[in-house]
């Protein structure tokens, strides 16, 4: 029963974008339709999702298309990662109403709306596809819908540039998903996307492995997979950013789960690498986001960063599965699925934060910003909770998930095969968590605090309810999990039971794992002494305002203050290996020097540095093939024939 | 009946040096009608009866490839307002041999191959190969668009007469097959010669190869 | 006794409460000895922490809330901090496994607001102490869990309580040679995190080469106290960790066990005194090369305490 509602409600996603179509391109009928279906369909699936939560519910229909028959399965795991996708793209299309009004945006808006519907119902379809056919089908409409919704505005070429760079690299991890099912049905004889039935031989199930994890790797964002991310992120929608970043991704990590799942009992090595893996992407993730200077191609680093935490927890999990320790397992599975939630709907905070401060300076450049928090104080208050809880801090929910991350670690410190890992892991995550806290601090402060840089801010002004009404929910989301770990512990028990089933009888419960009533204890306390040091401060004399201390200098201005890329300056250049920067500019010289410039710029180095030129290199290799390509029609027939000759004397 | 099938297939095989020797278009295209007029007697000879259905498919093939389809090719030769063909990549001569040494060949391959009872000896797989390769060597070897237009067709009459062939298995099944298109192919020709000759002032094909990248 | 559950927490409560700005004053006194001068009273932190309460204050127009809610916030994660570690192995009001991570991500909660605040007043300076202070806090976290994680590894618990309790003087025994360098390493993120010479020197008048004073530069009355305050409990608590490691005493004698840890915490300001007095600060771009050490000097204790 609860299979027919989800299907109804991905159906109400999918065509949530085309009545517009037939509305004029200005007309507000249109998006306020795709606004009413969407909201529809993700209340009908969030009910449906809750409500079966620790039941398998399971669809099946024989159908025209060859390779198995249409079958659907919603279990704990599917759940799990359904909520998140319903929130955020409802979210998201509330957001779009005053984001890309069809007033302003006539050219694009129906086209836009359209593809988000379609890009949704993908989701959902890869989420809940039970048959490789239909899982295959999800993730083709998932990823044409986000191509078209990332080229929206395909006038600029920055947005074309990033658009054909996510082509590619989607159309490599569908090639590289139609390896693995096709290796998984020479084997196993099913086309089915679960457990095998047959134990595979090892070679089968590590080729499995491998390819999965490459294929879903890149839909990920996996550190060195995720050339697509910064490009792709930065120049979409920001609401399309937000269910990119909150959803699309973790298509990746769900592949990545399920086919973790398909052994009892796996090779310690798989669990290595996915923790090894998880630990590079997010060092390198976070440290790529410090040296940016663009707000989104930050958010979207972040994303890197956050995909390795959440593998780390997949690693953790895998371990546990290897060395047959539930404890592990458990703590795994719940620091990395709980993470998936947690930054879905932080990174959607931030991204939807961001796209305000964008809709309204028009600037994404940090260091042409400043000042915001007094002239758009929500918008500033929003971005400050994101801040806060994507950097791991108490009392948010970032902290929740990367606790379980953290406790799961430590107990891989007591078993003998294991203490190695866990130590690179903890000071790994630590270091994660400090690089992140500096990169936000970086942003929050550059674009929010301080002074406005330049003139774009001199018209910045708050949005409006439909922007802000969801920036305000996903907070409040934020805040909860944040105070309240325990009211998602059945959720996740349900999650991990559906994973790794064998293991469930013998699993201690999460909250005696780890100390969740303790926690919500101690988030509320910190809580009240806040309170009650916001209510002393109220109370004191009112202050006398002056200047800012400048030491003296009679004439500062707004170009003296700390700029994002100064703050972020000594850890790029600890991180100089990796991040490459190019700096261009000299050095004032003389007793009265003349004017000067300085441009400092971070590319991605796996794109910009080994990719483009690598394939520059290999165009022009094969230039030398082209004689072939002489254009002369009867030359093309002569080769016709010439291959019927051989044929001929080849049947012979 | 079945006296006569094998003179009628010398005389396409006449019809194909023909095609092959002149430069003259309006022969050539008189050529091609002229192959299609043998083609439609063809098919009522090979039957052993007759009854309707064979009727019907010979005069519609008379009708379509030796009425229809030359008088389409007249128009777009007076549109284009052309008269001779340029000299080809390989000479008239050199054609001429290429398709005697290619007709010889298949008389000599199809000793080879393993026929039914009732084609052994036969003349129409020897003269669908050798048609067919006329085919062939007018498509690649001359400029004008309309010169290779009847070399497609050209193709299509010697893949009829393979069909012809296996009229007891496949009852007229790939006759109908080829006439269809046929049809269609000569349509999108036509519209391809005019656009051609319109972009480019000519129907010179070797200058669609300022098309390539 | 039945006044044990509420009396203990009450004195712990208390320790912390009262405690802290006597390390300040303690510090202050070993320095002014070095230098061969009398130096401040003992109790100088205190009249300090009274004369900022009752002034007035100064704010700068081009501040937020955020500024005027830093020094709140970094003085409850302080407190709470403090609530989770236990004073010479008695047990702590809070504790629960993985208690030392929220020990850890409090004062990041902290760091995050006092950075922001800094950049909040526009000010150059203000902005240089605030990097520096991030990436320095980017090492010294790393440090501080590697040197925890061999506490973990040795006495297989997850909890502050368990780790630095009765357990600890056993492992002398067993693995002195890993605690030694995990005491050294904490001590160094201890001076880091505090900034203390030789990462920082409290009594620089330089801005330019200032990290957390520059920080705090315009805050002032009591804010200001409120900063200071927050910042001897930070101390206090990180000294604790590494005074109940390298003070395994542990008679089971509550007053006893707090006595000599109270000791010990004087102890560690005189020896933090003495380093201030005979080191110089480094120069900024040698402090990395420091806590790296500091996280190779722990990483090494966690091989030494894997073998054993």
């Amino acid at each position: 029963m609860s299979a027919v509602i989800v299907i109804v409600a991905i159906g109400l996603l999918g065509v949530s974008g085309l009545p517009g179509l037939f509305f004029g391109p200005r007309s507000p009928v249109g998006e306020r339709v795709a606004a009413t279906l969407v909201l529809a369909g993700s209340i009908l699936g969030l009910g449906a999702a809750f409500a079966g939560m620790g039941k398998t519910a399971v669809f099946a229909r024989s159908w025209a298309v060859p390779g198995g028959d249409l079958a659907l399965r919603v279990d704990g795991l599917a759940a799990m990662f359904l909520v998140p996708l319903f929130v955020v793209s409802s979210l998201g299309s509330i957001y779009g109403l005053e984001y890309w009004a069809a007033r302003e945006h006539a050219a694009d808006g129906r086209k836009l709306r359209a593809f988000y519907g379609l890009m949704s119902a993908g989701i959902a379809v890869v989420f809940v596809a039970h048959n490789a056919v239909l899982f295959l089908a999800g993730w083709e409409t998932m990823a044409i819908a986000a191509f078209m919704s990332i080229t929206t505005e395909d006038e600029r070429e920055g947005v074309r540039h990033s658009g054909y760079v996510y082509l590619v690299a989607t159309r490599v991890s569908t090639l590289l998903l139609f390896a693995m099912f096709a290796v998984l049905h020479a084997k196993t004889g099913s086309w089915d996307f679960a457990p095998p039935g047959r134990p595979m031989d090892s070679s089968a199930a590590t080729a499995v492995f491998v390819l999965g994890l490459l294929g879903f790797g890149i839909k990920a964002g996996l550190m060195p997979l995720h050339v697509w991310l910064p490009g792709a992120h930065a120049n979409a929608p920001s609401h399309v950013s937000a269910l990119m970043s909150g959803v699309l991704i973790k298509t990746g990590i769900y592949g990545i789960a399920r086919v973790c799942s398909f052994l009892d009992r796996p090779p310690i090595g798989w669990g290595v690498a996915l923790l090894l893996a998880g630990s590079v992407s997010g060092v390198l993730g976070v440290a790529f986001a410090i040296g940016q200077h663009d707000l989104k191609r930050l958010l979207a680093y972040h994303s890197v960063e956050n995909i390795g935490i959440i593998i780390m927890g997949l690693g953790v999990a895998m371990l546990g599965r290897a060395t047959e320790s539930p404890t592990l397992v458990t703590l795994g599975v719940a620091g990395g699925l709980l993470h998936v939630w947690n930054h879905a709907l932080f990174k959607a905070l931030l991204f939807l934060s961001a796209g305000a401060v964008l809709h309204s300076t028009e600037a994404r450049e940090i260091d042409q910003l400043g000042g915001l928090a007094k002239t758009m104080p929500r918008t500033a208050l929003a971005f400050l909770f994101g801040a806060v809880a994507i950097c791991g801090l108490p009392p948010l929910n970032g902290f929740v998930s990367e606790l379980f991350v953290y406790l799961g670690l430590f107990h891989g410190l007591r078993v003998d095969s294991l203490w190695i890992l866990s130590a690179i892991g903890v000071p790994a995550l630590a270091l994660i968590g400090a690089l992140a806290l500096a990169c936000f601090v970086k942003a929050y402060g550059a674009v929010f605090l301080g002074q406005g840089r330049s003139d774009r801010v001199s018209h910045a002004h708050d949005p409006g309810l439909s922007m802000l009404g969801p920036m305000a929910l996903l907070g409040v989301a934020c805040t909860f999990i944040g105070l309240v770990p325990l009211a998602v512990e059945p959720v996740l028990r349900s999650a991990t039971n559906s994973w790794a089933p064998e293991l469930a009888p013998a699993a201690s419960p999460l909250d005696v794992l780890s100390p969740l009533r303790l926690l919500s204890a101690a988030g509320g306390s910190l809580l009240a002494l806040l309170a009650a040091g916001a209510v002393l401060v109220w109370r004191a004399p009112d202050p006398s305002r002056g200047l800012t201390w400048d030491c003296g200098y009679a004439a500062p201005s707004r170009r003296m203050q700390y700029t994002s890329s100064s703050f972020a300056e000594s850890l790029v250049g600890f991180f100089s290996w990796a991040l490459r920067p190019s700096v261009h500019g000299a050095a004032p010289a003389g007793l009265f020097p003349s004017p000067t410039t300085f441009h400092s710029h971070v590319p991605d180095t796996v794109l910009d540095r080994a990719l483009i030129p690598l394939s520059s290199a290999g165009a022009r290799a094969l230039r030398w093939f082209r004689w072939v390509q002489h254009g002369n029609v009867q030359l093309y027939l002569v080769y016709i024939l010439a291959t019927l000759f051989v044929l001929i004397l080849m049947g012979r | 009946m079945g006296y006569f099938v094998d003179p009628v297939l010398v005389l396409v095989l006449l019809a194909n040096f023909f095609l092959l020797g002149t430069s003259r278009l309006r022969a050539i295209i008189n050529g091609t009608a002229l192959q299609g007029v043998l083609l439609g007697i063809l098919t009522l000879l090979v039957h052993h009866e007759l009854s309707l259905r064979p009727v019907l498919i010979a005069v519609g093939t008379t009708v379509i490839k030796a009425i229809v389809i030359p008088w389409m090719l007249s128009r777009a030769m007076r549109e284009a307002a052309i008269v001779h063909e340029v000299e080809p990549f390989i000479g008239y001569i050199l054609s001429l041999m290429l398709g005697a040494i290619g007709t010889g060949l298949a008389l000599l391959f199809v000793g080879t191959l393993p026929l039914v009872p009732q084609h052994v000896g036969s003349l129409l797989i020897p003269t669908s190969l050798s048609t067919v390769l006329t085919g062939f060597i007018l498509l690649t070897t001359r400029r004008k668009a309309i010169t290779q237009v009847a070399g497609y067709l050209v193709l299509e009459n010697g893949i009829f007469v393979m069909g012809l062939a296996l009229i007891e298995a496949l009852p007229f099944f790939v006759e109908v097959g080829v006439l269809l298109d046929l049809l269609v192919a000569i349509f999108v020709m036509g519209i391809i010669i005019l656009q051609i000759s319109r972009e480019f002032a000519s129907l010179d094909t070797t200058r669609l190869s300022a098309l390539k990248e | 006794m039945t006044t044990e559950p509420i009396l203990s927490p009450a004195v712990h409560v208390l320790i912390a409460l009262i405690f802290p700005p006597l390390l300040l004053g303690v510090i202050n006194r070993t320095k002014a000895a070095f230098a061969g001068r009398q130096g401040p009273p003992l109790l100088q932190p205190y009249y300090d922490l009274f004369k900022l309460a009752r002034k007035g204050s100064v704010l700068s127009t081009t501040t937020t809330w955020v500024f005027r809610a830093s020094p709140v916030i970094g003085l409850a994660t302080a407190l709470l901090a403090s609530l989770l570690v236990p004073f010479g192995g008695q047990e702590s009001p809070v504790s629960f496994a993985g208690d030392l991570i929220l020990f850890a991500y409090l004062f990041g909660l902290a760091r995050f607001f006092t950075v922001s605040a800094a950049l909040d007043t526009g000010s150059a300076f203000e902005g240089m102490g605030g990097a520096r202070e991030a990436t320095f806090a980017c090492l010294a976290e790393p440090a501080l869990f590697l040197g925890l994680m061999v506490l973990v590894k040795r006495t297989a618990s997850l909890s502050l309580t368990t780790m630095l309790g009765t357990a600890v003087a056993a492992q002398w025994r067993s693995a002195g040679a890993a605690l030694v360098l995990v005491v050294v390493s904490l001590f160094v993120v201890l001076l880091a995190e505090n900034c203390r010479v030789p990462v920082d020197d409290p009594n620089t008048h330089l801005e330019l080469t200032m990290i957390h004073e520059v920080m705090v530069l315009d805050h002032s009355g009591p804010a200001f106290g409120m900063i200071l305050y927050g910042a001897s409990l930070k101390l206090f608590a990180l000294g604790a960790l590494v005074v109940d490691i390298a003070v395994p005493l542990r008679t089971g004698n509550r007053a006893v066990d707090l006595g000599v840890f109270l000791v010990g915490m004087m102890l560690l300001s005189v020896v933090i005194g003495v380093v201030e007095s005979t080191m110089a600060r480094l120069r900024l771009h040698q402090v990395p090369s420091l806590l790296v050490a500091a996280c190779l000097l722990s990483a090494f204790a966690i091989v030494l305490a894997a073998r054993g």
